[in-house]
């Protein structure tokens, strides 16, 4: 297994050259990638928005978005510039804090949990060990932030979207943490990057979505009932609570949901890459092709074309992800709450211990299939 | 051992990512107009005059789902250092967290027949 390549030292290295103290140039190189992902992020939104509407657009047999810039590429810039100059409305009734802070706190969770997204052997932010636990963590301070903005507005349909969302959250929350523990099983850790390093070697045979396939499933129902994805939209259903919790919300509040709940869907899309899909793995095992043709593994073109691979196959295998969550959009109807309760409280949730026990029955008898 | 070898990255990117949606809302303050008079800032009900407020007592149904919903969040903390731990652990933690999850489905299956998961 090659180490890849390392920017974090031929950057500090770089610095030091030209005369930078060590402590200097290790300061500098924090927040940078930090930025970089955020800015990634926002375009994350940009992109996963215009695709939404072009594909809503083709399934329903029109054209979509088309004036602003080519194919309409900047209809969700212009979307978004339009939200800042909006005038931003607080109710009289409503609690102007808790009104601020619901938005805010959903925004934060689902930007700090790409912390732990690895797009390649070193680059992501930082290999923490609790790695993907962390994630399981901060995504559940935002329903608090949706219960915080649906009480606040003192509106019925606003509290009504809050309690719903609140109970679908902690409802799929359960299959979804039973569902990532059969994976961290396999790979006797939580570091993303471990969780992705077993998968390697076979290529697309040894992506986890061949021994995990009923937890692949059980996750990505979870995280489209987490992401409140059409057929589990129900907090924000039209026909019946308007828009949810965001009712009075308008301006850059409203957007800050907006941009929330796209960012949500990107992650999970990632993070469903990279526990399944073998995250930056390309299908063909590069390593050994790279060995019949006879090149070294250490060969810096080499090191270069694997990482900026690892880094399109990553966003590849999430936007078809996300492409499959705007066709199911589509295709699915909306669920009632009570078989929403029960897909999640009453089949889900055995499943996953099920599925939970045969993972580590199957471990226990073929220790080598399944990660040792 | 307790180290937070990884932390400070955490705590600066808690730092920026709190900045964006902080910056966001100052930058639309600045740019928004200020106008609309107290009409535009009643509450909205389908443009009827608002009966009653929100913030009254009432049957919030979901609240037993929140309490089996405690139980089963702390068993999946509880399985998370046992799943990464297992391989060196074996059979005997195998049988163990069988027992574990046993009694809890035992729990999971009481709460369904006296219709705890049942949204009526």
């Amino acid at each position: 297994m090659n180490s890849g390549i390392d920017l974090q030292g031929s950057f500090i290295q770089t610095l030091t050259e030209f005369g930078l103290p060590q402590d200097v140039a290790r300061a500098l190189w924090i927040p940078l990638p930090m930025v970089l992902v955020v800015i990634g992020a926002v375009v994350g939104v940009l992109v996963t928005v215009w695709l939404e509407r072009k594909v809503s657009a083709a399934a329903q047999q029109r054209i979509g978005p088309e004036f602003a810039g080519p194919l309409g590429v900047l209809q969700p810039v212009a979307d978004g510039l339009k939200l800042v100059f909006k005038e931003d409305v607080t109710p009289n009734k409503s609690d102007p804090w808790l009104f601020t802070l619901g938005p805010i706190l959903v925004v934060i969770p689902v930007i700090l949990s790409y912390l732990i997204v690895p797009f390649g052997q070193n680059l992501l932010i930082t290999d923490l060990n609790v790695g993907i636990f962390l994630w399981i963590a901060l995504s559940s301070i935002a329903p608090i932030g949706l219960l915080m903005s649906g009480y606040s507005s003192n509106n019925k349909y606003s509290l009504l979207g809050g309690l719903r969302a609140a109970a679908q959250s902690i409802s799929y929350e359960i299959p979804l943490a039973l569902a990532v523990l059969a994976v961290v099983m396999m790979s006797n850790s939580l570091s993303t990057i471990d969780i992705v390093e077993q998968q390697s070697g076979y290529g697309i045979l040894g992506w986890n979505i061949w021994r995990q396939p009923v937890g692949f499933l059980i996750f990505w129902i979870a995280a489209l009932a987490e992401c409140e994805r059409l057929p589990f939209d129900l907090p924000e259903a039209e026909e019946e609570l308007v828009a949810g919790y965001q009712t009075e919300y308008s301006g850059m509040r409203f957007a800050l949901f907006y941009v929330g709940s796209y960012i949500n869907l990107v992650l999970s899309a990632l993070i469903v890459a990279i526990l399944y899909l073998g995250g930056w793995e390309f299908p063909i095992p590069l390593d050994q092709l790279a060995g019949w043709l006879g090149v070294s593994e250490t060969t810096p073109w080499l090191q270069m074309l694997t990482a900026s691979l690892g880094i399109i196959m990553t966003i590849l295998k999430a936007y078809v992800l996300v492409f499959l969550a705007v066709l199911l959009r589509w295709t699915l109807p909306r669920v009632r709450i009570d078989q929403l309760l029960n897909l999640g409280w009453k089949f889900l949730l055995p499943v996953a211990l099920v599925n939970l026990l045969l993972t580590a029955g199957l471990k226990l008898v073929f220790p080598v299939a399944f990660g040792g | 051992m307790f180290h937070l070898s990884g932390y400070e990255y955490f705590l600066g990117f808690l730092l920026i990512a709190s900045s964006v949606p902080i910056l966001s809302l100052i930058a639309s303050k600045i740019l928004r107009p200020r106008t609309g008079g107290p009409e535009r800032r009643t509450t909205y009900e389908c443009g009827m005059e608002p009966i009653g407020g929100a913030w009254i007592q009432f049957n919030i149904r979901y609240y037993m789902f929140a309490l089996v919903f405690v139980v089963f969040d702390v068993e999946t903390v509880f399985l998370y250092p046992w799943a990464v731990a297992f391989s060196q652990l074996g059979l005997l933690a195998f049988i163990e967290a069988l027992i574990f999850i046993a009694i809890l489905v035992v729990a999971l299956v009481y709460a369904w027949r006296k219709g705890a998961l049942e949204w009526s």
